[in-house]
């Protein structure tokens, strides 16, 4: 019973999470394609919670949704699109797209002909992921502790720079 | 019904990439090819995420946490830039951006 919940589970996400994307990058207007994308989203933290990564099912939606989705949507509404919305959407490059596109779709095929016997992963060590926040914060002060800071460092860059560019005059 | 294995969480991550690369190849309009690289970001973190739990160690997860930081500056730099451009040049078409071409 609590493998059919957990199928029925992940591919419920994964129709979710597909969908969304593949309605992101097809929707005329860019509004609707950040709200495919938030429902994208909400279906991987879903898939967070199901791979017992608690923390980040909470970042995922704390950050991404309600950080650079907000991000995104108050540029949308700055930039005016409504002229870029009644134009071609894609590029003349889709060709190349195509070509990229089915190499990928091969190495799928392939596995999925192969199916899961293909894939062989070492098996896990005797660690656990159960104190979830209290692993990761000390896998991030303790094991981590510098590109932590690096990471801090970059963010702080990234905010400058956006200010900057974003200004009229400096 | 089989069991979820490692395998089907990375199916659907190369699944979102391609769509992801689908999205940054084909479309013309910037914000929404800063969406896909979103996409692209969400399909690494779930295989780190996959990962982290077959191999039962929570790196995979401090590292998840390291990408979500990168998105976030990509997204503030991406759109500062998209503005500075709609600003001087009033298109937001990638195709249209050919100032530094030969």
């Amino acid at each position: 019973m609590p493998t059919v919940l957990e199928g029925l589970f992940f591919y419920l996400l994964a129709t979710i999470i597909l969908a969304g994307a593949i309605l992101t990058i097809t929707r005329r207007s860019a509004v609707h394609s950040a709200i495919w994308l938030v429902v994208t989203l909400m279906g991987v933290a879903g898939l967070y919670l199901h791979l017992h990564a608690e923390f980040l099912a909470a970042v995922q939606v704390l950050l991404y949704i309600g950080g650079i989705m907000v991000l995104f949507l108050f540029v949308i509404m700055l930039v005016n699109l409504d002229e870029a919305a009644r134009q071609r959407q894609f590029n003349r490059q889709w060709s190349v797209a195509l070509i990229a596109t089915i190499v990928l779709m091969v190495e799928f095929g392939y596995f999925v002909w192969k199916g899961a016997g293909a894939f062989t992963f070492a098996e896990g060590g005797g660690g656990s992921l159960a104190p979830n926040t209290q692993l990761i914060s000390m896998a991030l002060y303790r094991d981590y502790m510098l590109p932590f800071e690096i990471a801090s460092l970059l963010l702080l860059v990234a905010i400058m720079g956006a200010v900057i560019m974003a200004k009229k005059q400096i | 019904m089989l069991p979820i294995t490692t395998a089907h969480y990375v199916f659907l991550s190369a699944a979102l990439f391609t769509i992801g690369v689908i999205g940054v190849l084909t479309r013309r309009n910037v914000v929404i090819i800063l969406m896909s690289i979103e996409l692209i970001l969400n399909a690494v973190n779930i295989n780190l995420v996959a990962f982290s739990k077959q191999f039962l160690s929570v790196n995979g997860q401090a590292f998840a946490v390291f990408v979500i930081v990168d998105a976030a500056a990509e997204a503030a730099v991406g759109l500062g830039i998209i503005i500075a451009l709609f600003r001087n040049k009033e298109t937001v078409n990638a195709d249209e951006i050919d100032l530094m071409k030969w």
